[in-house]
Formats: C-alpha cells, structure tokens, sequence
C-alpha cells in the first residue's frame, strides 16, 4: 500500500492546480454540511428544549370510560344508539404498582404521579379558573425543574401552601404570604398561603397553574389516595413515542407521548431534518462528482505515465489503489478545511448573528462528515480507478 | 568461465509459432505475425529491423508481456506464457523484463533515482537500502552520479534516457527490450546509449533487443533479425569486431 500512497500523493502534489480547485469545491460543500446541520440541530434542540421545558415526555392516565355491550345470542340483529360516555375525573387504579413498574422501566427516566383537575381561585370577587396540579416535589421536579422558574418565594407545597403562577398572582393581586381560596365544587374548599410564585414562560400555565401536594389536592377533588396522572421523562426523547406504546401495551392504560400531543410540532421537526438531509445529500453528490471528473480527467492526463508504471509490473490492482486513495485523500483533506471553514461560519453565527439562539457543535459531526467524505471521495474514484486499471497498457504507452 | 559460458547460452525467450491477429471475428480480421519462431540467449545482443507496419511494434508488445499471441507461443524463462493471468504475466513482466522506450517515459513527479527504483517499487514497496544503493550504482554506471533528486524534467533528453536505461535494469532483468531507445537523440549521445546497452549485455548476461530503423545502430549488434510483413525474413549473425 505504501507505493500506492506515495504514487496516489505525488500525484495530487504534481496536478496542484487541478487538486486545489477541488479541494475548495469540496470544502466549501463540507462547510455547508456541518454549518446547516449544526444549524438545524440548535434550532431544533432549542425548539425542544422550549416545549419539553413545561410538560412531561409521556403522560399516563386512566383508560376512558367507555359503553359495553351484553354479548348476544347468535343470529341476532342489534340495532344501538349509544350515548357515550362522560369521562369524570377518576383516579388510575393501584398507581402505586404502576408507578413502581414505570420506575423500573428501560429508558425511563423520572416519573411523577400528579393529581390534577378544574377549580377556582378567589379572592374578594375576584374569581379565576385555575388547574389544580397536586404533585410531590422532589419527584415533579425531575419532570420539571420548577424551582429555577420561581421568581418570587420558594417551592414549597403540602400544609395549606400553594405556588401560582405570576399572571395568576397579577390578576388576583396575590403576592408571597397572601391567602386565597380554593374551591373545587360541591362545597370542597380551602383557603391556601402563597408560599412562591412560578413564571415558566408559556402564558397559559403562568395564568392556571395552582401547585398543591397530592394529599390536598387529592381531598379537594374528592379522590382520596388518588392520582390521574402519571408523569415520566425519557432518556431519548425521540424514543417516548415508542416507550408510551410499550407502557399502554404493558398497563393497560393511556400512555400519550409528547410527540402525539405537539403532532404538529414534530411534524414541522420533521420535514426540517428532512430539508436538512436533502441539502446535505445532494451536496455530498455534487461534491462526488466533482471529485470523479477530476479524477477522470486525472486519468486521460496520466494515461501515459499509467501505461508505463503497468510496463514495469505496477498489477493492476494496484492502479486501482493509486486512484482510489487519491479519490480519498481529497475527500479527507477537503473535509478538514470544509469542517474548520463550517466551524467557523458557526461561530459567526454565535457572535454576530442575531443571538436568538447558539448552536452548539456535536463533537461528532465533524469526524462524522470527515468520515463520509473521505468515503465519498473513494466511491467517487471508483470509475476513474477502474477506467485507470483496465487500461491496455500497449495503448497506454503510446498515448500522447 | 565455462560456467558463464553456459549461462551465455541459457535460452532466455523462444517464440513458438507465434501468431498475432486483430479485429478477430470481424470483416476486418487482420493477421499481422505469421507464425514467428526465434530464440534469444542471454548473450544475444540482437536488433529488431524492418519496415513500417512489418510488425515490429506489435512483436514488442508481444515479447514484453504487454499483450497476449492469438496462436503459438512465447516462452520467456523457460515458462510458457500464453494462458497467463494479467496479475501473473505482470509479475513475470516485473521479474525479467527491462524496457526502454523511444520517448524516455519517466514518471515526472518522481526524482531520478525514484524513477530508477520504481520497478522495485511497484512490486515490493519500500525500497531496501540495497535498492537504493544499486540504484545510485546503476546512475553511476550511466554517468549521472550527483542527478540522484532531479526531476525528469530538469534533465536533458540523453539524459532522461540514460535514467529510463538504469531503470530498465534495477530489477537485473533477463531480457532488455528497447523500442527506438534512440529515436530522439542526437548521434554522439545515442552512440553513448549503445554502448551502455553493450555493456550491460556483457557484465550482467542480459539478453537485448533493440528494435530500430537505423541502419548504423543495428550494424553494431550482434544479430539482426528482419521482420517483413510479419514474417522473419533473415535472421543473420555479424562478427564481432
């Protein structure tokens, strides 16, 4: 292999214009590559990091309620009207079990058992409808790192202690210390202190987000010991789709993953990753091209000189070998400056681009693009090397 | 000295009925050897006459491996090399043949002494110090000690040629074959290129065939075998003077 190399480099050194040309023209592709993926990516994980910033990966409830029909007796007609079902707030069945088994479950995370229903707030005449969500905090906080959001007092629930969101706070004029009531229906109620306030960012949860312990929540929406909810983050958040069907299929119950729930989100997730792959695909092929016609017309130019190193006992393995590492020398070398040049557009982008958000550099797309270069240029030579092979080395000598 | 005698008359090639066509198959198909017989020994310093289009070229590509006979057969060392793979008949090419060619043919993007060494290159890699100090030898012998790291285009005609010689023999082959190895030299420096062939005959037993038109040139060969319209016409030893 070594005189392959060193044929395959003095080759490339000899032809500098020709090999500097493609060297830009590839890493000017390379540099596309990683600039847009790492683009994407930022956006994305920025997007995601966002949405999954307030809400649970997969949510597990109770099953809906539903009609069940008596089984007929053979070779009879039914004809049904069905007026379905009212789906009441009801706890899931034996959640501690569940919850033991979701701790335990592949991929899992955290998981949280949540009790949450209607209610409202009020204080004075001022009435407001409020989610109720009664949680255990050290466990929530795994789902959701609350405590960072808190701008004002602390985290704390249980013992008549409630945290609200700030626009919540604002239009009851609520501040840390306040007293308010609570009332979940049919006379449940309860007067509540304002131990902290919370500002997640997403206007709907900051205006009806009422935090409780389960053990009041629970008395307050009449389902003593219950949950309706149960929590759970993923280590993969692109696998929850997966793990919510394994859960429903091994519970019996309704798994949702976040992905189903912002279906529209990850749709447009998609379609970008998507756009994002095309780009950089037909970029790696025009690149490839690019590496093939030099190379092709490498061979016509060295026609002669392959026709005398075939003279002298060069097999013609090894003629294949001389064009293929150059095919991947140039691949190598013109993704090592692309990848430098795209590093560097990132971090143009990071310092004076508009700052909405910063792409972080996966430590492995570069190596990563290298690799596929590198492999893109020894496809790309595959056809020269081969033309360069197969040359009759009678009419390679004497070829002008 | 009878043992390099012996060795004198080792037979190094022997055509056997050997034919070459083109186009076979087709309206056009073309015989252009007619059953060629011959033999070379390794003191044979032999020239190749004849007219244009007699068939010389196509017989040199024949004796040096390059292509394969339609019929017949060409037995370089003793073996057999018809039925031959391209891998192997380009080993046996790498073992025991040496090329010069008309137009000097070094590889330009390596130095003298690499070009020298390249057929030992191609074949087992990384040149052994052993290489590398027959290569400076074999410069030496040709009178270009000192051009070892110039590139072919930094030397001058004869001189190129004379690295494209050295190079023909790295390997210490049996049979030098050289195509018009003068063709584009002026006479005093082609005398000089003859002489180096004559001597290499003599020192290392090599059989050389010169292919040439020159009159002058293969008069002061051994042996001069004349092709006509692909057939051997004569065959004709000279006396050494």
């Amino acid at each position: 292999m070594w005189i392959e190399s060193t044929i395959a480099l003095r080759f490339l050194r000899e032809g500098r214009a020709q090999t500097t040309l493609i060297l830009i023209g590839i890493a000017v592709g390379v540099s596309v590559i990683v600039f847009i993926v790492a683009l994407i990516r930022g956006l994305q994980g920025n997007i995601v990091e966002r949405t999954l910033g307030t809400q649970a990966h997969i949510k597990v409830e109770a099953p809906d309620e539903i009609n069940r029909l008596a089984p007929l007796p053979a070779g009879t007609t039914r004809l049904v009207l069905e007026t379905r079902r009212a789906q009441r707030l009801r706890s899931i069945n034996n959640w501690q079990q569940v919850m033991a088994v979701l701790d335990g479950f592949p991929g899992v995370r955290a998981v949280s058992p949540v009790i949450s229903g209607p209610a409202f707030a009020r204080r004075g005449n001022a009435v407001e409808s409020v989610a109720l969500v009664g949680m255990d905090p050290i466990r929530y906080q795994r789902i959701i790192p609350l405590s960072e959001d808190i701008v004002a007092g602390q985290l704390k629930v249980g013992a008549g202690d409630a945290v609200i969101g700030r626009l919540l706070a604002d239009d009851l004029g609520l501040k840390v210390g306040d007293k308010f009531r609570l009332a979940a229906g049919l006379g449940r109620e309860a007067q509540l202190n304002i131990a902290g306030i919370f500002e997640l960012g997403v206007r709907e949860l900051d205006q009806r987000y009422v935090y409780l312990d389960l053990k009041q929540t629970q008395s307050l929406l009449d389902l003593p010991g219950g949950v309706t909810v149960i929590d759970i983050t993923v280590e993969d958040i692109f696998t929850a789709q997966d793990a919510a069907r394994r859960i429903a299929a091994l519970t019996g119950l309704k798994a949702e993953s976040w992905l189903d729930t912002n279906a529209q989100l990850v749709n447009a997730l998609r379609s970008q990753s998507m756009s994002t792959a095309m780009i950089s695909f037909f970029v790696a092929v025009s690149v490839a091209f690019g590496i093939a016609s030099v190379l092709s017309i490498s061979v016509v130019q060295r026609t002669r000189e392959i026709g005398i190193l075939r003279a002298m006992g060069t097999r013609q393995q090894q003629m294949l070998k001389v064009f293929l590492v150059q095919g991947a020398v140039l691949g190598l070398t013109g993704s090592a400056i692309g990848a430098f040049a795209g590093y560097g557009l990132v971090w143009v982008f990071n310092t004076f681009g508009p700052k909405l958000f910063y792409i972080p550099v996966a430590p492995t797309l570069v190596p990563l693009a290298m690799a596929i270069a590198t492999l893109t240029g020894t496809v790309a030579a595959a056809v020269p090397a081969r033309r360069a092979a197969r040359l009759d080395p009678v009419v390679a000598i004497r070829h002008v | 000295m009878s043992d390099l005698a012996q060795l004198g008359s080792a037979e190094v090639l022997r055509l056997a009925g050997l034919r070459k066509s083109y186009n076979i198959g087709l309206p056009t198909e073309l015989e252009v050897l007619h059953g060629l017989e011959l033999t070379l020994a390794r003191r044979d310093f032999a020239s190749l006459v004849g007219p244009s289009g007699s068939g010389k070229s196509t017989l040199l590509n024949l004796l040096g491996l390059l292509d394969s006979p339609t019929a017949g057969d060409l037995y370089l060392l003793g073996q057999a090399t018809r039925l031959l793979d391209d891998e192997r008949r380009t080993a046996l090419r790498a073992q025991a043949i040496g090329f010069v060619f008309q137009f000097h043919h070094l590889i330009p993007a390596f130095t003298a002494l690499e070009n020298v060494m390249m057929p030992m290159l191609v074949t087992h890699g990384r040149p052994s110090a052993e290489t590398i100090t027959r290569a400076r030898g074999l410069l030496e012998e040709v009178g270009l000690a000192g051009f070892e790291g110039r590139k072919p285009q930094e030397l001058s005609g004869g001189q190129q040629q004379r690295v494209a010689i050295a190079r023909a023999l790295i390997t210490r082959p049996a049979l030098l074959l050289a195509d018009e190895p003068t063709g584009n030299l002026d006479t005093k420096t082609a005398a000089g290129v003859f002489e180096l062939f004559r001597r290499f005959n003599r020192e290392y037993g090599c059989a050389v065939l010169v292919v040439t038109h020159d009159p002058r040139l293969s008069a002061v060969c051994d042996r001069t075998i004349t092709l006509v319209d692909g057939s051997i016409v004569s065959d004709e030893l000279h006396s050494r003077t």
